[in-house]
């Protein structure tokens, strides 16, 4: 196992990381139309539209409940919608599964909860996917791997278990687990909603970073100051639809609709 | 105590100039004596359960040590030999009869194949077993699919082995019990899983045919299905076809084993959290991926006790092999009780003691591996 691998040819970043934030203007990442949602009865999410271009850093915030966690699984279609289209990457979602492994090996995903896999070692969490569905040598996903964990900075906890691993340094490696896999598009959701006050920086300084690489990225959070920092663009939603978005600079200081006015009110004492 | 500073005396305020060094745990002072009184002599209902349970240990064992060993028979050609009033076990019985209890009708020339058998079966479980040797695929293949081809010419033999023949119906005693159980446990195992995920598939038809067997088989008695095996499948059967006796039974056995298996199984799968399923499928895992790499390991760790426990059951419930004429462990201590020269009031007993024995040992290690490896697999916490 290699320790001290250098960036890999797979690494998009470029060399001027923090300089590059520039977004695409004729590259679409996720595009969404008419799109809704039930639950039974129940119509999570209605009448979704947006178009993500490439590069673009998208905060979605909303009370809970209101649909932000459900819009960005429908992305990876760890939930399925009912109405409307959803096309990522070029591929439209539907009930084929051939096109939803296509969509989820270029989607990474990061949730609340890590979800990290218990009973393998952090270098096996980071090189299952890239060995099983990407096929790439041992060696080399391995490499690639240590790489990420570098990015992160916990290389030295590779052959831990999870277990052992602090709520922080779990997201972290989540993180670096999606990276692994060479994504076009990230999801966030709530990464840092179930962390200790004293970690949430060090995952939001690896989000920063990949931000400033020019990832594309659809975060669920209530860090409104990595929203105000790193974000072109903030979502608003309640009850399943987008009430709201602007440029975060006028998103805080000029919110239009009374329900995103009562909501910033609440969060920004 | 603490190294603070406090500006005033009054004052809430308290800085810490100084941060305490860790410490070593106090050092136990108390010997055996203080142990044995704060652990069971504390109070007077604990000394007095702790009297009585020392009473109880002190004369079930010394029931059972002169039963087994002091006031046992230990001398002696015949049961006449065992005819002594207030008598324990017949041993001299027992290693008479060893031979029968293991191998039944086994003719005794041939005992070398099963001895081959067990001994190549004994130390590939070992190397299958003990984690820290390597290259369990490969152990595991010969386990599992070399192992049993080769048992089977090995004791059977006939046909182009060169090897006497001996027919299952002659087959008996423990090789037969160890048979019957071991094939049970082994191909009970990946049924029992691949109807548990079957149970729990979303597809339809799959779904219902899965949660058919498994209430089907587990809402009737083994001993029914072995009885139906032997006697009513031969009447559905076309004339002439002729399944072995030993061969439907163990039909029987490891279907019946499956159904419980994957209610075991399927308790695991629930258990697995929600989110493993969807990191999974997040990193583009298909379904046999997600399914062999992520869900079944975390799964069948945690159903361990449960798979554990119905192998143990099944190791004990193949003594009922008997009533279809099969003639296991305990079949063979049954009819060797009547065997001549050995009529005794003590013999039927010492046969079933032994029989007991010889269940409990194997049923123990079971026991015990699983604990150990519920130990070797734990890596600290959950998810």
């Amino acid at each position: 196992m290699a320790k001290n691998a250098k960036a890999q040819s797979q690494d998009k970043s470029p060399n001027n990381g923090a300089a590059k934030m520039e977004v695409s203007k004729t590259e679409v990442a996720v595009e969404i139309t008419n799109m809704a949602k039930w639950y039974g009865e129940f119509n999570v999410l209605k009448d979704i539209n947006f178009k993500v271009m490439k590069g673009e850093r998208i905060v979605i915030a909303g009370p809970s409940g209101s649909g932000k966690s459900t819009l960005i699984r429908c992305i990876n279609r760890l939930e399925e919608h009912q109405q409307g289209h959803i096309v990522v990457n070029g591929i439209e979602l539907t009930n084929d599964l051939k096109k939803i492994d296509e969509v989820r090996r270029e989607v990474g995903m990061v949730f609340q909860h890590f979800n990290l896999f218990p009973h393998l070692t952090i270098l096996q969490n980071l090189t299952l996917a890239p060995i099983w569905v990407r096929k790439t040598p041992k060696a080399e996903a391995e490499e690639v791997a240590m790489h990420y964990l570098e990015r992160v900075k916990i290389p030295e906890q590779a052959l831990k278990y999870p277990g052992q691993l602090s709520g922080g340094q779990q997201q972290r490696v989540a993180i670096a687990r999606s990276l692994c896999m060479n994504p076009e598009i990230m999801l966030f959701d709530e990464p840092t909603s179930a962390l200790d006050p004293e970690m949430i920086k060090e995952v939001l300084d690896v989000m920063v970073s990949l931000a400033e690489e020019g990832m594309t990225m659809l975060c669920v959070t209530h860090e409104m100051g990595f929203a105000r920092k790193v974000a072109n663009r903030v979502m608003f939603m309640d009850e399943g639809q987008i009430i709201e978005q602007n440029e975060p600079e006028e998103f805080f200081s000029n919110p239009k609709h009374e329900r995103t006015k009562l909501f910033l009110s609440q969060i920004l004492h | 105590m603490a190294k603070t500073t406090s500006n005033s005396s009054n004052s809430v305020s308290v800085v810490r100039s100084e941060m305490a060094p860790d410490m070593p745990p106090p050092i136990r002072t108390d010997g055996i004596v203080a142990w044995l009184r704060s652990n069971l002599f504390n109070s007077v209902s604990n000394s007095i359960l702790t009297i009585l349970s020392v009473l109880m240990i002190y004369y079930a064992l010394s029931a059972l040590i002169g039963y087994v060993v002091a006031d046992a028979i230990w001398q002696g050609t015949t049961g006449t030999d065992c005819r002594v009033e207030g008598s324990g076990m017949c041993w001299p019985y027992i290693f008479n009869k060893l031979d029968f209890f293991i191998y039944g009708f086994y003719p005794d020339t041939e005992y070398w194949r099963p001895n081959i058998a067990f001994a190549i079966g004994a130390v590939l479980l070992f190397l299958l077993a003990t984690p820290r040797i390597p290259g369990k695929m490969i152990w595991g293949f010969l386990f599992l699919i070399v192992y049993p081809v080769v048992t089977f010419f090995l004791i059977n033999g006939g046909g182009f082995t060169g090897l006497v023949e001996v027919p299952t119906e002659k087959w008996g005693g423990l090789m037969l019990t160890l048979v019957v159980a071991v094939t049970g446990i082994v191909a009970s195992f990946p049924l029992g899983i691949l109807l548990a995920l079957g149970r729990r598939s979303k597809m339809p038809m799959m779904r219902s045919v899965c949660v058919v067997f498994i209430e089907l088989w587990r809402g009737v008695p083994l001993i029914t299905v072995l009885f139906m095996a032997s006697v009513m499948l031969p009447l559905f059967l076309p004339e002439g076809t002729n399944f072995d006796k030993l061969v439907r039974a163990l039909v029987g056995v490891t279907l019946f084993t499956a159904a419980y298996t994957a209610e075991v199984v399927r308790g695991g799968l629930q258990a697995v959290d929600k989110g493993q399923y969807e990191a999974a499928d997040a990193l583009g895992l298909n379904y046999a991926q997600a399914t062999t790499l992520i869900i079944l390991p975390q799964a069948l760790k945690m159903v361990i006790p449960g798979i554990v426990n119905n192998s143990i059951s099944l190791f004990k419930d193949t003594t009922l092999v008997s009533i279809v004429g099969l003639v296991d462990i305990l079949g063979a201590v049954r009819a060797a009780s009547a065997s001549q020269g050995w009529t005794a009031p003590t013999i039927p007993i010492t046969g079933y003691f032994f029989a007991a024995a010889v269940f409990w040992v194997f049923t123990f290690a079971m026991s015990r591996y699983s604990q150990y490896m519920e130990r070797q697999l734990d890596t600290g916490h959950k998810s």
